[in-house]
Protein backbone atom coordinates (compact mmCIF):
# COMPACT_ATOMS: atom_id res chain seq x y z
CA UNK A 1 0.00 0.00 0.00
CA UNK A 2 1.09 3.32 -1.07
CA UNK A 3 1.84 6.30 1.81
CA UNK A 4 4.08 8.89 0.26
CA UNK A 5 6.23 10.21 2.56
CA UNK A 6 5.67 13.84 1.98
CA UNK A 7 1.83 13.76 2.84
CA UNK A 8 -0.18 14.50 6.06
CA UNK A 9 -2.80 12.39 7.38
CA UNK A 10 -5.87 11.96 9.18
CA UNK A 11 -7.05 8.91 10.94
CA UNK A 12 -10.30 8.94 9.17
CA UNK A 13 -8.01 7.96 6.03
CA UNK A 14 -7.91 11.78 3.86
CA UNK A 15 -4.55 12.90 3.32
CA UNK A 16 -3.45 16.88 3.05
CA UNK A 17 -0.58 18.17 0.83
CA UNK A 18 0.85 21.84 0.89
CA UNK A 19 0.65 24.07 -2.01
CA UNK A 20 2.22 26.74 -1.52
CA UNK A 21 -0.38 28.85 0.98
CA UNK A 22 -2.91 25.99 0.43
CA UNK A 23 -3.73 22.49 1.05
CA UNK A 24 -4.62 20.06 -1.12
CA UNK A 25 -7.09 17.43 0.25
CA UNK A 26 -7.92 13.64 -0.77
CA UNK A 27 -8.48 10.00 0.67
CA UNK A 28 -5.71 7.74 1.00
CA UNK A 29 -4.50 4.76 -0.94
CA UNK A 30 -5.85 2.42 2.18
CA UNK A 31 -9.81 4.27 2.22
CA UNK A 32 -10.07 3.69 -1.40
CA UNK A 33 -9.11 -0.16 -1.15
CA UNK A 34 -11.32 -0.62 1.63
CA UNK A 35 -14.03 1.47 0.08
CA UNK A 36 -13.99 -0.72 -2.87
CA UNK A 37 -15.03 0.82 -6.53
CA UNK A 38 -15.98 4.36 -6.07
CA UNK A 39 -19.04 5.32 -8.13
CA UNK A 40 -19.95 8.30 -6.61
CA UNK A 41 -18.84 11.35 -5.12
CA UNK A 42 -20.38 14.52 -3.34
CA UNK A 43 -17.90 17.59 -2.44
CA UNK A 44 -18.41 21.07 -1.77
CA UNK A 45 -18.50 24.23 -3.63
CA UNK A 46 -16.15 26.66 -4.49
CA UNK A 47 -16.06 29.64 -1.80
CA UNK A 48 -17.52 26.96 0.79
CA UNK A 49 -16.27 26.63 4.50
CA UNK A 50 -14.62 23.06 5.77
CA UNK A 51 -14.50 22.49 9.32
CA UNK A 52 -11.72 20.62 10.89
CA UNK A 53 -12.64 17.02 12.03
CA UNK A 54 -16.46 17.81 9.75
CA UNK A 55 -17.74 16.09 7.26
CA UNK A 56 -17.20 17.74 3.78
CA UNK A 57 -19.02 15.34 1.42
CA UNK A 58 -19.10 11.89 0.94
CA UNK A 59 -17.79 8.91 -1.41
CA UNK A 60 -20.17 6.10 -2.30
CA UNK A 61 -19.15 2.67 -3.33
CA UNK A 62 -21.37 0.31 -4.79
CA UNK A 63 -22.33 -0.70 -1.34
CA UNK A 64 -21.73 1.75 1.12
CA UNK A 65 -21.54 5.64 1.65
CA UNK A 66 -18.61 6.98 3.38
CA UNK A 67 -18.16 10.23 5.11
CA UNK A 68 -15.31 12.12 3.81
CA UNK A 69 -13.74 14.49 7.26
CA UNK A 70 -12.00 17.54 6.85
CA UNK A 71 -8.17 17.66 7.95
CA UNK A 72 -8.40 21.14 9.14
CA UNK A 73 -10.26 24.47 8.75
CA UNK A 74 -10.43 26.60 6.00
CA UNK A 75 -12.31 27.81 2.12
CA UNK A 76 -12.81 25.74 -0.46
CA UNK A 77 -10.94 27.73 -3.48
CA UNK A 78 -10.91 24.93 -5.89
CA UNK A 79 -12.96 21.68 -6.67
CA UNK A 80 -11.65 18.47 -8.56
CA UNK A 81 -14.99 18.64 -10.66
CA UNK A 82 -13.89 15.98 -12.95
CA UNK A 83 -14.49 13.29 -10.17
CA UNK A 84 -18.32 13.59 -10.81
CA UNK A 85 -17.78 11.95 -13.75
CA UNK A 86 -14.92 9.56 -13.12
CA UNK A 87 -15.15 8.71 -9.70
CA UNK A 88 -13.01 5.67 -10.26
CA UNK A 89 -10.37 8.01 -10.35
CA UNK A 90 -10.14 7.75 -6.98
CA UNK A 91 -9.13 4.14 -7.07
CA UNK A 92 -6.83 4.47 -9.62
CA UNK A 93 -5.06 7.38 -8.59
CA UNK A 94 -5.79 8.46 -4.98
CA UNK A 95 -2.82 10.62 -4.22
CA UNK A 96 -2.74 12.60 -7.85
CA UNK A 97 -5.71 12.72 -9.80
CA UNK A 98 -7.86 11.63 -7.42
CA UNK A 99 -7.67 15.03 -5.35
CA UNK A 100 -10.85 16.37 -3.79
CA UNK A 101 -10.28 19.75 -2.79
CA UNK A 102 -8.01 22.65 -2.59
CA UNK A 103 -8.50 24.64 0.71
CA UNK A 104 -6.80 28.02 1.62
CA UNK A 105 -6.60 27.17 5.79
CA UNK A 106 -7.68 29.72 8.47
CA UNK A 107 -5.02 28.13 10.79
CA UNK A 108 -1.84 26.64 9.12
CA UNK A 109 -0.89 25.26 12.27
CA UNK A 110 -3.50 22.53 11.96
CA UNK A 111 -1.50 21.09 9.42
CA UNK A 112 1.36 20.45 11.68
CA UNK A 113 -0.98 18.17 14.46
CA UNK A 114 -1.66 15.96 11.53
CA UNK A 115 0.26 12.67 11.47
CA UNK A 116 3.15 12.46 9.25
CA UNK A 117 3.64 9.27 6.42
CA UNK A 118 5.32 6.76 9.37
CA UNK A 119 2.74 7.70 12.18
CA UNK A 120 -0.19 6.90 9.67
CA UNK A 121 1.46 3.43 8.52
CA UNK A 122 1.24 2.76 11.85
CA UNK A 123 -2.11 3.68 12.68
CA UNK A 124 -3.07 1.26 9.48
CA UNK A 125 -0.83 -1.18 10.54
CA UNK A 126 -3.11 -1.29 13.67
CA UNK A 127 -6.61 -1.27 11.59
CA UNK A 128 -5.38 -4.38 9.69
CA UNK B 1 -19.67 -16.60 16.42
CA UNK B 2 -20.02 -15.61 12.54
CA UNK B 3 -20.71 -19.29 10.69
CA UNK B 4 -18.27 -20.74 7.75
CA UNK B 5 -18.99 -22.20 4.75
CA UNK B 6 -16.78 -25.44 3.66
CA UNK B 7 -15.10 -22.94 1.29
CA UNK B 8 -14.06 -20.21 3.84
CA UNK B 9 -10.40 -21.40 3.65
CA UNK B 10 -10.53 -20.98 -0.06
CA UNK B 11 -11.69 -17.44 -0.45
CA UNK B 12 -9.43 -15.93 2.49
CA UNK B 13 -6.80 -17.95 0.66
CA UNK B 14 -7.55 -16.70 -2.49
CA UNK B 15 -7.40 -12.64 -1.42
CA UNK B 16 -11.11 -12.37 -1.02
CA UNK B 17 -12.63 -9.31 1.40
CA UNK B 18 -14.72 -10.86 4.03
CA UNK B 19 -17.65 -9.46 5.46
CA UNK B 20 -20.46 -10.41 7.86
CA UNK B 21 -23.72 -11.12 6.21
CA UNK B 22 -26.67 -12.77 8.32
CA UNK B 23 -24.37 -14.45 10.74
CA UNK B 24 -22.06 -15.51 8.39
CA UNK B 25 -18.46 -14.58 7.07
CA UNK B 26 -18.44 -14.45 3.69
CA UNK B 27 -16.77 -13.01 0.75
CA UNK B 28 -18.31 -9.09 -0.39
CA UNK B 29 -15.36 -9.26 -3.30
CA UNK B 30 -12.51 -11.03 -5.28
CA UNK B 31 -11.47 -8.53 -7.81
CA UNK B 32 -13.80 -5.62 -7.06
CA UNK B 33 -17.48 -5.84 -7.44
CA UNK B 34 -17.76 -3.97 -10.86
CA UNK B 35 -15.17 -6.68 -12.42
CA UNK B 36 -17.17 -9.10 -10.77
CA UNK B 37 -20.42 -7.78 -12.25
CA UNK B 38 -18.92 -7.55 -15.18
CA UNK B 39 -17.82 -11.15 -15.89
CA UNK B 40 -21.23 -12.44 -14.48
CA UNK B 41 -22.86 -10.24 -17.36
CA UNK B 42 -20.78 -11.12 -20.00
CA UNK B 43 -19.15 -14.28 -19.21
CA UNK B 44 -19.08 -16.48 -16.06
CA UNK B 45 -18.88 -16.00 -12.25
CA UNK B 46 -18.70 -18.63 -9.36
CA UNK B 47 -20.42 -17.58 -6.28
CA UNK B 48 -20.01 -19.26 -2.77
CA UNK B 49 -24.06 -19.76 -1.65
CA UNK B 50 -23.54 -22.52 0.82
CA UNK B 51 -24.80 -19.94 3.65
CA UNK B 52 -28.24 -20.70 1.68
CA UNK B 53 -30.53 -23.00 4.06
CA UNK B 54 -32.01 -26.41 2.79
CA UNK B 55 -35.28 -27.84 4.97
CA UNK B 56 -36.46 -31.01 2.92
CA UNK B 57 -40.26 -32.36 3.33
CA UNK B 58 -41.03 -36.27 2.66
CA UNK B 59 -43.42 -38.54 2.62
CA UNK B 60 -46.80 -39.46 1.08
CA UNK B 61 -48.31 -35.82 2.31
CA UNK B 62 -45.16 -33.55 1.43
CA UNK B 63 -46.40 -32.45 -1.38
CA UNK B 64 -50.08 -31.36 -0.09
CA UNK B 65 -48.24 -30.21 3.34
CA UNK B 66 -45.52 -27.91 1.66
CA UNK B 67 -48.08 -26.79 -0.55
CA UNK B 68 -50.15 -25.22 2.30
CA UNK B 69 -47.20 -23.00 3.53
CA UNK B 70 -46.33 -21.97 0.25
CA UNK B 71 -48.51 -19.58 -1.95
CA UNK B 72 -47.06 -21.02 -5.08
CA UNK B 73 -48.24 -23.68 -6.61
CA UNK B 74 -46.60 -26.95 -6.77
CA UNK B 75 -48.99 -28.88 -7.52
CA UNK B 76 -48.53 -27.29 -11.54
CA UNK B 77 -44.95 -28.28 -11.80
CA UNK B 78 -43.59 -31.87 -12.34
CA UNK B 79 -40.91 -33.73 -10.98
CA UNK B 80 -37.19 -32.17 -11.72
CA UNK B 81 -39.14 -28.86 -11.76
CA UNK B 82 -38.60 -25.82 -9.38
CA UNK B 83 -40.61 -23.26 -8.44
CA UNK B 84 -40.24 -19.79 -6.41
CA UNK B 85 -42.77 -18.94 -4.13
CA UNK B 86 -43.45 -17.08 -0.82
CA UNK B 87 -43.82 -18.73 2.83
CA UNK B 88 -46.62 -16.72 4.85
CA UNK B 89 -47.97 -16.17 8.43
CA UNK B 90 -51.79 -16.07 8.63
CA UNK B 91 -51.64 -12.43 8.84
CA UNK B 92 -50.07 -12.84 4.89
CA UNK B 93 -46.61 -11.46 6.29
CA UNK B 94 -43.58 -13.11 4.51
CA UNK B 95 -41.79 -15.58 6.87
CA UNK B 96 -39.02 -16.13 3.81
CA UNK B 97 -39.22 -16.12 0.16
CA UNK B 98 -37.92 -19.44 -1.13
CA UNK B 99 -37.40 -21.55 -4.35
CA UNK B 100 -38.81 -25.35 -3.99
CA UNK B 101 -37.38 -28.16 -6.15
CA UNK B 102 -39.66 -30.82 -6.47
CA UNK B 103 -37.66 -34.22 -6.71
CA UNK B 104 -40.82 -35.71 -6.50
CA UNK B 105 -44.62 -35.38 -5.03
CA UNK B 106 -42.86 -36.95 -1.39
CA UNK B 107 -39.64 -35.46 -1.89
CA UNK B 108 -39.17 -31.56 -1.71
CA UNK B 109 -36.27 -29.77 -0.74
CA UNK B 110 -36.99 -25.56 -0.31
CA UNK B 111 -33.74 -23.86 -0.42
CA UNK B 112 -34.11 -20.82 2.59
CA UNK B 113 -32.51 -17.33 2.79
CA UNK B 114 -29.38 -17.65 5.23
CA UNK B 115 -30.32 -15.50 7.62
CA UNK B 116 -33.94 -17.27 7.84
CA UNK B 117 -32.19 -21.07 8.34
CA UNK B 118 -33.88 -21.52 12.05
CA UNK B 119 -36.94 -19.71 11.67
CA UNK B 120 -37.87 -21.04 8.31
CA UNK B 121 -36.99 -24.26 10.09
CA UNK B 122 -39.20 -23.99 12.98
CA UNK B 123 -41.94 -22.36 10.96
CA UNK B 124 -42.41 -25.30 8.60
CA UNK B 125 -42.21 -27.81 11.06
CA UNK B 126 -44.46 -26.29 13.05
CA UNK B 127 -47.01 -26.85 10.39
CA UNK B 128 -45.34 -30.72 9.01
CA UNK B 129 -49.04 -31.22 7.66
CA UNK B 130 -48.12 -35.02 7.99
CA UNK B 131 -44.84 -34.85 6.30
CA UNK B 132 -41.24 -35.46 7.63
CA UNK B 133 -39.58 -32.33 7.69
CA UNK B 134 -36.02 -32.39 8.06
CA UNK B 135 -33.23 -29.27 8.44
CA UNK B 136 -30.64 -30.72 5.72
CA UNK B 137 -28.73 -27.06 5.94
CA UNK B 138 -25.77 -28.43 7.02
CA UNK B 139 -25.68 -31.19 4.72
CA UNK B 140 -25.42 -29.04 1.69
CA UNK B 141 -22.78 -26.53 0.25
CA UNK B 142 -24.20 -24.50 -2.85
CA UNK B 143 -22.35 -23.01 -5.57
CA UNK B 144 -23.67 -20.82 -8.11
CA UNK B 145 -22.22 -20.80 -11.73
CA UNK B 146 -23.94 -17.97 -13.36
CA UNK B 147 -23.38 -16.20 -16.99
CA UNK B 148 -23.55 -16.30 -20.46
CA UNK B 149 -21.03 -19.17 -20.59
CA UNK B 150 -22.01 -20.97 -17.88
CA UNK B 151 -23.62 -23.61 -19.66
CA UNK B 152 -20.97 -24.37 -22.24
CA UNK B 153 -17.97 -24.73 -19.23
CA UNK B 154 -20.74 -26.69 -17.35
CA UNK B 155 -21.29 -29.53 -20.28
CA UNK B 156 -17.40 -30.16 -20.41
CA UNK B 157 -17.74 -31.18 -16.73
CA UNK B 158 -20.76 -33.29 -16.55
CA UNK B 159 -21.73 -36.60 -18.43
CA UNK B 160 -25.22 -34.88 -18.17
CA UNK B 161 -27.12 -33.72 -20.82
CA UNK B 162 -27.71 -29.88 -19.78
CA UNK B 163 -30.09 -28.99 -22.66
CA UNK B 164 -32.96 -30.55 -21.69
CA UNK B 165 -32.33 -28.71 -18.14
CA UNK B 166 -34.41 -25.63 -19.40
CA UNK B 167 -34.93 -22.67 -16.66
CA UNK B 168 -36.14 -23.96 -13.15
CA UNK B 169 -35.79 -27.26 -14.11
CA UNK B 170 -32.76 -29.45 -12.39
CA UNK B 171 -31.28 -32.90 -12.40
CA UNK B 172 -29.18 -35.66 -10.73
CA UNK B 173 -25.20 -35.88 -11.80
CA UNK B 174 -21.87 -35.54 -11.32
CA UNK B 175 -19.95 -32.17 -11.98
CA UNK B 176 -16.24 -33.11 -12.26
CA UNK B 177 -17.07 -36.02 -10.30
CA UNK B 178 -18.75 -34.70 -7.35
CA UNK B 179 -22.37 -35.63 -6.90
CA UNK B 180 -24.52 -32.70 -7.38
CA UNK B 181 -28.31 -31.25 -7.71
CA UNK B 182 -27.59 -29.42 -11.23
CA UNK B 183 -30.40 -26.21 -11.28
CA UNK B 184 -30.63 -23.99 -13.69
CA UNK B 185 -31.46 -21.40 -11.44
CA UNK B 186 -29.94 -18.49 -10.12
CA UNK B 187 -30.25 -14.43 -8.37
CA UNK B 188 -28.64 -12.69 -11.46
CA UNK B 189 -30.36 -12.40 -14.46
CA UNK B 190 -28.12 -14.38 -16.39
CA UNK B 191 -28.27 -18.28 -17.60
CA UNK B 192 -26.87 -20.21 -14.60
CA UNK B 193 -26.49 -22.97 -12.43
CA UNK B 194 -26.47 -23.51 -9.04
CA UNK B 195 -25.01 -26.76 -7.75
CA UNK B 196 -25.84 -28.35 -4.30
CA UNK B 197 -23.10 -30.64 -3.40
CA UNK B 198 -22.00 -32.45 -0.23
CA UNK B 199 -19.99 -30.22 1.81
CA UNK B 200 -16.96 -32.04 2.06
CA UNK B 201 -16.61 -31.81 -1.51
CA UNK B 202 -17.57 -28.67 -2.45
CA UNK B 203 -13.55 -27.10 -2.09
CA UNK B 204 -12.93 -29.83 -4.61
CA UNK B 205 -15.76 -28.70 -7.18
CA UNK B 206 -15.05 -24.81 -6.70
CA UNK B 207 -11.28 -25.54 -7.83
CA UNK B 208 -12.35 -28.07 -10.32
CA UNK B 209 -14.94 -24.82 -11.96
CA UNK B 210 -12.18 -22.33 -11.43
CA UNK B 211 -9.69 -24.31 -13.50
CA UNK B 212 -11.74 -25.45 -16.40
CA UNK B 213 -13.84 -22.38 -16.64
CA UNK B 214 -10.16 -20.21 -17.46
CA UNK B 215 -11.25 -20.73 -21.44
CA UNK B 216 -14.49 -18.68 -20.21
CA UNK B 217 -12.58 -16.09 -18.41
CA UNK B 218 -14.33 -17.07 -15.16
CA UNK B 219 -14.56 -14.69 -11.95
CA UNK B 220 -14.79 -15.93 -8.68
CA UNK B 221 -17.45 -13.46 -7.17
CA UNK B 222 -18.53 -12.21 -3.96
CA UNK B 223 -22.25 -10.98 -2.19
CA UNK B 224 -21.16 -7.66 -3.42
CA UNK B 225 -21.80 -8.76 -7.07
CA UNK B 226 -24.78 -10.94 -6.09
CA UNK B 227 -26.27 -7.66 -4.69
CA UNK B 228 -25.59 -5.53 -7.80
CA UNK B 229 -27.18 -8.03 -10.39
CA UNK B 230 -29.85 -9.39 -8.17
CA UNK B 231 -31.01 -5.70 -8.34
CA UNK B 232 -30.53 -5.10 -11.90
CA UNK B 233 -33.06 -8.04 -12.02
CA UNK B 234 -35.67 -6.04 -9.21
CA UNK B 235 -35.34 -9.58 -7.73
CA UNK B 236 -36.12 -8.97 -3.86
CA UNK B 237 -34.01 -9.33 -1.37
CA UNK B 238 -35.56 -10.73 2.11
CA UNK B 239 -34.52 -8.61 4.69
CA UNK B 240 -34.16 -5.23 2.67
CA UNK B 241 -37.44 -5.32 0.60
CA UNK B 242 -39.35 -7.62 2.30
CA UNK B 243 -39.96 -9.13 6.21
CA UNK B 244 -42.27 -10.85 8.56
CA UNK B 245 -44.49 -7.53 8.46
CA UNK B 246 -44.77 -7.24 4.12
CA UNK B 247 -47.28 -9.19 2.40
CA UNK B 248 -46.11 -10.71 -1.15
CA UNK B 249 -48.87 -8.45 -2.87
CA UNK B 250 -46.99 -5.43 -1.48
CA UNK B 251 -43.70 -6.92 -2.48
CA UNK B 252 -45.03 -7.10 -6.08
CA UNK B 253 -45.02 -10.79 -5.74
CA UNK B 254 -48.86 -11.51 -6.84
CA UNK B 255 -47.63 -13.56 -9.72
CA UNK B 256 -46.51 -16.00 -7.41
CA UNK B 257 -49.55 -15.62 -4.81
CA UNK B 258 -52.11 -18.37 -6.31
CA UNK B 259 -55.36 -17.29 -4.31
CA UNK B 260 -57.29 -19.68 -6.56
CA UNK B 261 -55.19 -22.83 -5.79
CA UNK B 262 -57.32 -23.75 -2.43
CA UNK B 263 -56.10 -23.48 1.39
CA UNK B 264 -52.97 -22.24 2.66
CA UNK B 265 -51.70 -20.08 5.73
CA UNK B 266 -51.83 -16.54 4.90
CA UNK B 267 -54.45 -17.07 1.79
CA UNK B 268 -57.13 -16.11 3.70
CA UNK B 269 -55.32 -12.33 4.49
CA UNK B 270 -54.36 -11.88 1.07
CA UNK B 271 -57.64 -12.03 -0.43
CA UNK B 272 -58.82 -9.41 2.22
CA UNK B 273 -56.01 -7.15 1.13
CA UNK B 274 -56.89 -7.64 -2.58
CA UNK B 275 -60.60 -6.72 -1.79
CA UNK B 276 -59.38 -3.92 0.20
CA UNK B 277 -56.71 -2.40 -1.62
CA UNK B 278 -52.86 -1.91 -0.75
CA UNK B 279 -51.60 0.59 1.24
CA UNK B 280 -48.16 0.55 -0.09
CA UNK B 281 -46.67 -1.18 -3.46
CA UNK B 282 -43.00 -1.61 -4.00
CA UNK B 283 -41.78 -0.40 -7.43
CA UNK B 284 -38.68 0.28 -9.09
CA UNK B 285 -37.31 3.66 -9.92
CA UNK B 286 -34.59 6.02 -11.23
CA UNK B 287 -32.96 8.87 -9.78
CA UNK B 288 -33.26 11.90 -12.54
CA UNK B 289 -30.99 13.85 -9.91
CA UNK B 290 -27.26 12.80 -9.06
CA UNK B 291 -27.00 10.53 -5.58
CA UNK B 292 -27.59 6.96 -5.08
CA UNK B 293 -30.41 5.70 -3.10
CA UNK B 294 -29.91 3.71 0.07
CA UNK B 295 -31.79 1.16 2.06
CA UNK B 296 -33.92 3.02 4.98
CA UNK B 297 -34.01 6.48 2.35
CA UNK B 298 -37.60 8.54 3.03
CA UNK B 299 -39.77 8.74 -0.08
CA UNK B 300 -41.15 12.38 -0.23
CA UNK B 301 -43.85 14.11 -1.62
CA UNK B 302 -44.53 17.83 -0.67
CA UNK B 303 -42.26 17.88 1.44
CA UNK B 304 -43.98 14.71 3.59
CA UNK B 305 -42.74 11.27 4.04
CA UNK B 306 -44.85 8.78 1.84
CA UNK B 307 -42.60 5.88 1.96
CA UNK B 308 -39.43 4.28 1.76
CA UNK B 309 -36.28 3.05 0.05
CA UNK B 310 -35.42 -0.86 0.34
CA UNK B 311 -32.81 -1.35 -2.05
CA UNK B 312 -30.66 0.76 -3.98
CA UNK B 313 -27.12 1.18 -6.05
CA UNK B 314 -25.15 3.11 -8.85
CA UNK B 315 -26.12 0.11 -11.67
CA UNK B 316 -23.13 -1.40 -12.96
CA UNK B 317 -24.62 -2.28 -15.95
CA UNK B 318 -26.61 1.05 -16.89
CA UNK B 319 -24.72 3.66 -15.02
CA UNK B 320 -28.03 5.27 -13.60
CA UNK B 321 -28.78 5.48 -10.28
CA UNK B 322 -31.60 2.65 -9.76
CA UNK B 323 -33.60 1.35 -6.46
CA UNK B 324 -36.65 -0.27 -4.96
CA UNK B 325 -39.08 1.62 -2.38
CA UNK B 326 -42.37 1.41 -0.76
CA UNK B 327 -44.99 3.82 -2.40
CA UNK B 328 -48.55 4.71 -1.76
CA UNK B 329 -50.61 3.28 -4.84
CA UNK B 330 -51.20 6.52 -5.87
CA UNK B 331 -47.27 7.18 -6.93
CA UNK B 332 -46.63 3.38 -8.14
CA UNK B 333 -47.40 3.74 -11.60
CA UNK B 334 -44.75 3.75 -14.52
CA UNK B 335 -43.80 7.43 -15.02
CA UNK B 336 -44.95 8.36 -11.38
CA UNK B 337 -42.16 10.93 -10.06
CA UNK B 338 -41.46 11.50 -6.29
CA UNK B 339 -38.30 12.67 -3.85
CA UNK B 340 -35.85 10.46 -2.29
CA UNK B 341 -34.07 12.19 0.55
CA UNK B 342 -30.48 11.71 0.43
CA UNK B 343 -28.68 13.50 2.88
CA UNK B 344 -31.35 16.24 3.99
CA UNK B 345 -32.14 17.03 -0.16
CA UNK B 346 -34.83 15.89 -1.94
CA UNK B 347 -33.41 14.26 -5.11
CA UNK B 348 -35.82 13.61 -8.24
CA UNK B 349 -37.11 9.90 -8.68
CA UNK B 350 -39.20 8.60 -11.44
CA UNK B 351 -40.81 4.86 -11.34
CA UNK B 352 -39.70 2.66 -14.60
CA UNK B 353 -40.87 -0.65 -15.41
CA UNK B 354 -38.74 -3.80 -14.01
CA UNK B 355 -36.42 -5.39 -14.75
CA UNK B 356 -34.05 -2.40 -15.03
CA UNK B 357 -31.67 -4.60 -16.77
CA UNK B 358 -32.70 -7.06 -19.97
CA UNK B 359 -30.51 -9.69 -20.80
CA UNK B 360 -29.10 -9.55 -24.52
Amino acid sequence: MEIPDTLKYTREHEWARTKGTQVVIGITDFAQDQLGDVVFVELPDVGDTVKKGESFGVVESTKAVSELFAPLSGKVVEVNDPLADAPETINDDPYEEGWMIVVEPSDPKELEALMDAKAYRAFVEEQE
Amino acid sequence: MAQRTPLFETHVRSGARMVDFAGWEMPVQYAGILEEHEAVRTRVGLFDVSHMGEVVFRGPRALEALNRLFTNDLSKVADGQAQYGCLCRESGGIVDDVVVYRRAADDLLVCVNAGNRQKDFDWLSGHPGGADVKNESDDWAQLALQGPRAAQLLQRLTPLDLMPIRSYRFARGEVAGVPCLVARTGYTGEDGFELFCPPAAAPRLWDALLDAGQAEGIQPCGLGARDSLRLEMAYRLYGSDMDDGTTPLEAGLGWVVKLDKGEFIGRDALVRQKEQGLARKLVGFVLTDAGIARHGYPVVQDGRKVGEVTSGTKSPSLKTSIGLAYVPPALAAEGSTFGVEIRGRAAAAKVVKTPFYTRK
